[in-house]
C-alpha cells in the first residue's frame, strides 16, 4: 500500500509515492536525498532531525511523510541564498558552536525559530528553547553565544 | 567571537574559526548513513532480550520468506569470522572467545544473535522481528560486587569466580607509610557506568569488489588504520585488500575507539552477498551494544600526618568489565592506577585491581578513560582528609602539590610528569571566583540555614597517549606533507579527528611553518587508501603527537625547499620565510610556488636531492604529556527538593601551548558537560535480570542546554618539553577536572549535616533523602 504526496521542500514542489508508515526524516534523506537533517534517536528526543514544516520547527522523525502532504518543508539545505550563508549558520561558524557537527543542522533550525519567536531572548530563554536538541560535544555555551550573536544581527 | 583571517600572519594562538565547518553548517557533510550505493542492501541485527540464556533453536524461515529479504545469517554461519579482538594484555588475563554472532549462549541484553539483510531498511527491520529464537533464560549478575561474592551466577561457566584478572601495582613503602601515619581516612567511592552517547550512532557501509577481491568499509570510527589491520584478520582478508574509510564522524568520546562485531559482520555480509550493505545502529542498540564507560567500585585509604602531609595511598579497585573484553577493556583501570597520586608528592602507593565479568555490555574507554575515576578518587579523598583535619581544601592541596621546581617529576606509579606549576591555575581560579569572600558569604548563608557549598578539584591527567611501549598498538603518529606543483599544501595526518578541529589547528601550524595562507593548506585524514598508516584520535593525542609528526615533516620539507631555492637563485646562503626563499646577500627571492613547480618539473636537481616536495614523518613521543588545572564550583542545595543549583563554575586549565583558543574553549566546555553529566545526572542502570533500565534517551539523563551553568574558563600555559610545539592536549581535561569539584561542592554544602561523601550521580532524589535523614545515608 502506498500513497502519493505532494509537498514543497526548500521552495521546490515535488510528488512522490511513499509507504504510509515512512517517517518524514527517512523520506527527506532517502527519497528527496536531503541528508542534512540527521537521525540521532528516531524517538523525537535528540532533535538532530529538526526541520521546519509550515514555518514551525518539528522533529521529522516524529512525523510521517504522508503528514507533510501539501505542506512546506524547510531543511538545513534550504537556508541561505545566492551562495551566502544564513545569519544563523554564519553565527554558528563564528562562535564555534559545533564540533562533530551531527546535531548542528537540527540545532540551527531550532535556533532560527528561537530568534524568530523572540528576537530579544535572554540566555535562559535561549537555553530553554534549545532543550529539545541534544549536543554531546559543545556543552552548549558556544551555541548560546551563536544564537545571541545571530539575534543581535537580525 | 572568532577572527577571520584574510592575509598571511602568525596563526598559531589565534581564535580562528574552523575550516571544517562550512560543510557541517550547510548539511552537506557525509556521515556513514548519508552514503547511498546502487543496489545497496540494509542490515538489521537480531539481539538477545535476555541478560543470559542458552539458545535452544533459531528459525530464520519466517524472515527469509518475507519478500525483499536477501539473507539471514546466524552464529554458525559466521563462526569462522573474528573473534572480536581484545588488544590489551595483562598477566593471567582471561579472554572469552568473542564471536561476532552468539553461537549457543548469550551473555548480555543486546548480544547479537542474527543479522537480517534486505533490500530496504524497513523490510530488514520487519524481518528481524520474524526471526524466531528460542531461549532458555539463565541467572544473571550485573552488580560488580555481587558478581565476586560466593555463589554468584557465573557469567562465563568456565570461570565461576567471574574474575577476569587481578592486577597489583606498588611503589615506595606503603606499609611503613600507614604504620607511621597520624591519621588514616577510608572511603568507598564509586564511578558509575556511563553511556558515551555520541550523537551519531555507529554505522557501517561495506562494499565488496569481487573482481579485485577487495573490500571497502566505511565506518564511523576513531581508528581507521587499526580497524583495517584487525578487521582484515577477522575476515581472513589480506590487509592491503581492505580499505577503511572514515567519513564524517558524529562524535566518539572513546566509544568508537574500538573494533566491533558489526564491522566484521558487514564485511562478511558484503562478501557473501556481493552487494553493498549498510548497517546503522539504532539509539537503543547504541545504549545496549556500544561500549559503556567507567564502572568502578573503589576502596580508598589515605595515610597522612596531622599537618595534612599525605604519606600513602591504598586502592582496591573493582572494575565492571561487562561480559566480554572489547579492544581496551581490561587496560582502562590500569590507567586509573597510574594517575592515583594526582598532583601530590606522595611516593607510597598500592593498588589492587580485580576485573569482573558481569552480564552487561563491555566497558571500555570513555572520555578520560581511567583518569576521571582516579581523579575523582584522589580529589574526594583529599577533601575527606581536609575535613578530618579541619583544614581548608585549598591549604591541603597547596601543601601536597609537587613543587614547580621538581620537574621532571617521577611518580610512585612509574610516570615522569613533564612540566607543571600546579599552584598557578588554582590561584588563578581562586582569584576569579573570589574565594575568601565566598567563604565569608558561606558563613553568612549557613547562619540563615541555607546549604551552600564550595568545591575544588585540582586535577592532573595523562595525555598524548602515548609512547609505544605504554600502548597496546603503537603510540606514535604519522603525517605526510605534500607541497603540490602549484605550491598548495596538502597534509595527511594519521589521526582521525571527529570534531576536535584538527583540519584547522594543523592548518594553522603548517601555514605558519611555510609562511603561506591558511586557505592554501588542506588537511586530509581517515581513508586508509589515501593516508599513510596512523594510530587515530583518542587520549588527547591529536595535536601533541600527530601535530608533532606534521611539524617534523614540515622541517624536512623546509630544508629541501631551501636547497631548491639556493639552486634556483644561484645562491650559497638562503633564508626561507613568509613563503619565499631569499638570497641573504642579494635579497633576490623566489616564491614557494615557483620552487614547487621547479621541483616537480625537475629540469635540474640540487645535489643529492630527489624531485618533488613530499615528506612523511612517523613520530614516536618520548613521554606522555601531563596537563593539569583547577576547577571550582559553587552550589546551593534546595533541602525541600534535593535540587542542586550550580551557581558558579570556574575552571583554569593548563594544556600547554594553545594553538587555537576558540577550539580549546570548546573542548573544555564539552568536557565539563560530560563531567557534570556524570556528577549529577547520568547512570547506566541494569536491573538484576540484566535489563538496561536506562535504555534510551528518555531514561538516560544527558546534559541539556538548560541544565548547564555558564562556564568561566581560562588558562595558564606551561609548555610541554616533550614535543617541539609545547602542546599537551585538552580533549579530556574538562571531564577529568569536573566531577570531583561538583561532588566536593555538594558535600561541602551538606557537611553541616555531617555528610562526608556522596556517590554520583547526585540526583535530587538521593540528595533529598540524605537531607531528610539528617545527613545519614
Amino acid at each position: 500500500m502506498t500513497r502519493n504526496i505532494t509537498l514543497t521542500i526548500n521552495g521546490k514542489k515535488r510528488t512522490d509515492t511513499v509507504e504510509p508508515r515512512m517517517l518524514l526524516i527517512h523520506y527527506l534523506r532517502e527519497v528527496a536525498a536531503l541528508t542534512g537533517p540527521h537521525i540521532g534517536c528516531e524517538t523525537s528526543i535528540c532533535g538532530a532531525c529538526t526541520v521546519h514544516v509550515d514555518g514551525k520547527a518539528v522533529k521529522s522523525c516524529a512525523m510521517f511523510a504522508v503528514q507533510a502532504d501539501g505542506r512546506e518543508v524547510l531543511t538545513i539545505e534550504g537556508l541561505g541564498a545566492d551562495g551566502k550563508l544564513d545569519p544563523m549558520q554564519e553565527a554558528f561558524w563564528n562562535e564555534h558552536a559545533l564540533q562533530c557537527g551531527f546535531c548542528t543542522p537540527g540545532m540551527i533550525m531550532t535556533s532560527k525559530q528561537i530568534v524568530e519567536r523572540n528576537p530579544h531572548a535572554t540566555e535562559q530563554e535561549i537555553r530553554h528553547g534549545l532543550e529539545g536538541n541534544l549536543c554531546r560535544c559543545t556543552g552548549y555555551q558556544h551555541i548560546v553565544n551563536a544564537v545571541k550573536a545571530a539575534a543581535a544581527k537580525a | 567571537m572568532a577572527t577571520t583571517i584574510t592575509k598571511t600572519e602568525t596563526l598559531v594562538g589565534k581564535r580562528i574559526r574552523r575550516r571544517e565547518d562550512p560543510r557541517l553548517i550547510t548539511g552537506t557533510a557525509t556521515y556513514v548513513d548519508d552514503i547511498q550505493m546502487p543496489g545497496m542492501h540494509h542490515a538489521c541485527i537480531v539481539r538477545s532480550p535476555h541478560g543470559a540464556a542458552k539458545i535452544k533453536s533459531i528459525n530464520v524461515k519466517p524472515a527469509t520468506d518475507l519478500p525483499g529479504v536477501v539473507a539471514v545469517f546466524i552464529g554458525k554461519d559466521t563462526e569462522k569470522v573474528g573473534p572480536v579482538p581484545c588488544g590489551a594484555s595483562l598477566p593471567g588475563l582471561r579472554v572469552p572467545h568473542h564471536y561476532v554472532l552468539a553461537i549457543d549462549r548469550v551473555y548480555f541484553v543486546g548480544h547479537p544473535v542474527a543479522v537480517v539483510v534486505a533490500t530496504d531498511r524497513y523490510i530488514a527491520r520487519d524481518a528481524a522481528d520474524l526471526v524466531e529464537v528460542e531461549y532458555e533464560p539463565l541467572d544473571t549478575v550485573t552488580d560488580v560486587e555481587k558478581a565476586i561474592a560466593p555463589g554468584a551466577p557465573a557469567v562465563h561457566p568456565e570461570w565461576p569466580d567471574n574474575t577476569a584478572f587481578n592486577y597489583h601495582q606498588e611503589g615506595g613503602d606503603v606499609d611503613k607509610a600507614f604504620a607511621e601515619a597520624e591519621v588514616v581516612v577510608k572511603q568507598r567511592i564509586t564511578s558509575q557506568r556511563l553511556i558515551p552517547t555520541a550523537m551519531e550512532t555507529r554505522g557501517v557501509v561495506a562494499e565488496w569488489h569481487a573482481g579485485d577481491r577487495s573490500l571497502t568499509l566505511h565506518s564511523s570510527t576513531q581508528i581507521p588504520h587499526l580497524l583495517r589491520t584487525l578487521l582484515a584478520m577477522m575476515l581472513g582478508l589480506e590487509e592491503n585488500r581492505l580499505r577503511v574509510v572514515t567519513p564524517e564522524v558524529g562524535g566518539g568520546f572513546g566509544s568508537k575507539l574500538n573494533v566491533y562485531a558489526e564491522e566484521a559482520l558487514m564485511g562478511f555480509v558484503a562478501m557473501k552477498t556481493g552487494k553493498p550493505v549498510k548497517w546503522i545502529e539504532g539509539r537503543r542498540e547504541n545504549f545496549t551494544c556500544t561500549i559503556h564507560g567507567r564502572g568502578h567500585v573503589d576502596y580508598y585509604e589515605v595515610a597522612a600526618q596531622r599537618d595534612g602531609t599525605i604519606l600513602g595511598i591504598k586502592l582496591k579497585l573493582i572494575q565492571d568489565l561487562g561480559a566480554y573484553h572489547q579492544l581496551l577493556t581490561p587496560a582502562i583501570p590500569t590507567l586509573s592506577v597510574l594517575m592515583m597520586p594526582g598532583l601530590y608528592k606522595c611516593q607510597n602507593i598500592r593498588a589492587d585491581i580485580v576485573g569482573v565479568f558481569t552480564n552487561a555490555v563491555p566497558t571500555d574507554a570513555y572520555r578520560g578513560a581511567g583518569r576521571p575515576e582516579a581523579t575523582h578518587g584522589i580529589e574526594r579523598m583529599v577533601d575527606i582528609l581536609a575535613a578530618e583535619l579541619k583544614m581548608d581544601p585549598v591549604e591541603i592541596r597547596l601543601k601536597n602539590f609537587v613543587g614547580k621546581e621538581s620537574f621532571p617529576y617521577a611518580t610512585a606509579t612509574g610516570l615522569t610528569y613533564d612540566s607543571g606549576n600546579y599552584a598557578a591555575p588554582l590561584e588563578k581560579a581562586l582569584d576569579t571566583i573570589g574565594y575568601k569572600k565566598l567563604r565569608d558569604e558561606q558563613k553568612k548563608v549557613r547562619a540563615e540555614g541555607r546549604l551552600m557549598g564550595i568545591g575544588i578539584s585540582t586535577y592532573g591527567e595523562i595525555c598524548a597517549i602515548g609512547p609505544s611501549p605504554a600502548t597496546p598498538a603503537g603510540g606514535w603518529e604519522s603525517a605526510t606533507v605534500k607541497i603540490e606543483p602549484s605550491g598548495k599544501v596538502t597534509v595527511m595526518t594519521g589521526c582521525s579527528p571527529h570534531g576536535q578541529g584538527e583540519e584547522t589547528t594543523f592548518a594553522q601550524i603548517a601555514a605558519d611553518e611555510l609562511g603561506v595562507g591558511i586557505d592554501d593548506v588542506l588537511v586530509l585524514h581517515g581513508d586508509t587508501a589515501i593516508v599513510q598508516y596512523g594510530i587515530g584520535t583518542f587520549g588527547s593525542r591529536g595535536t601533541a603527537i600527530g601535530g608533532t609528526a606534521m611539524y617534523y615533516a614540515l622541517q624536512e620539507l623546509k630544508e629541501k625547499i631551501k636547497k631548491y631555492g639556493a639552486m634556483l637563485l644561484g645562491s650559497e646562503d638562503v633564508a626561507f620565510h613568509d613563503g619565499v626563499c631569499e638570497d641573504k646577500k642579494t635579497g633576490k627571492s623566489i616564491t614557494l610556488a615557483e620552487i614547487a613547480a621547479a621541483s616537480y618539473r625537475a629540469m635540474k636537481l640540487p645535489p643529492g636531492e630527489t624531485p618533488g616536495l613530499v615528506a612523511t614523518n612517523f613520530w614516536e613521543p618520548p613521554n606522555f604529556t601531563f596537563p593539569f588545572g583547577a576547577h571550582i564550583v559553587v552550589t546551593e542545595v534546595d533541602p525541600d527538593t534535593g535540587a542542586i543549583d550550580l551557581k558558579r563554575y570556574v575552571c583554569v586549565d593548563d594544556c600547554g601551548k594553545i594553538i587555537n583558543p576558540l577550539i580549546v574553549d570548546g573542548q573544555v566546555h564539552g568536557g565539563v558537560a560530560q563531567g557534570l553529566g556524570q556528577a549529577l545526572w547520568e547512570q547506566a542502570v541494569y536491573d538484576d535480570s540484566g535489563q538496561l533500565v536506562t535504555g534510551e534517551l528518555m531514561d538516560y539523563a544527558l546534559p541539556r542546554a538548560s541544565s548547564m551553568p555558564w562556564i568561566e574558563s581560562s588558562h595558564t600555559e606551561t609548555p610541554s618539553p616533550v614535543n617541539p610545539l609545547g602542546v599537551k592536549g585538552v580533549g579530556e581535561a574538562g571531564t577529568i577536572g569536573c566531577s570531583p569539584a561538583v561532588v566536593n561542592s555538594v558535600v561541602d554544602a551538606l557537611s553541616v549535616l555531617g555528610v562526608r561523601h556522596i556517590d554520583m550521580p547526585l540526583t535530587p532524589e538521593k540528595i533529598w533523602n540524605l537531607v531528610q535523614a539528617g545527613g545519614r545515608a
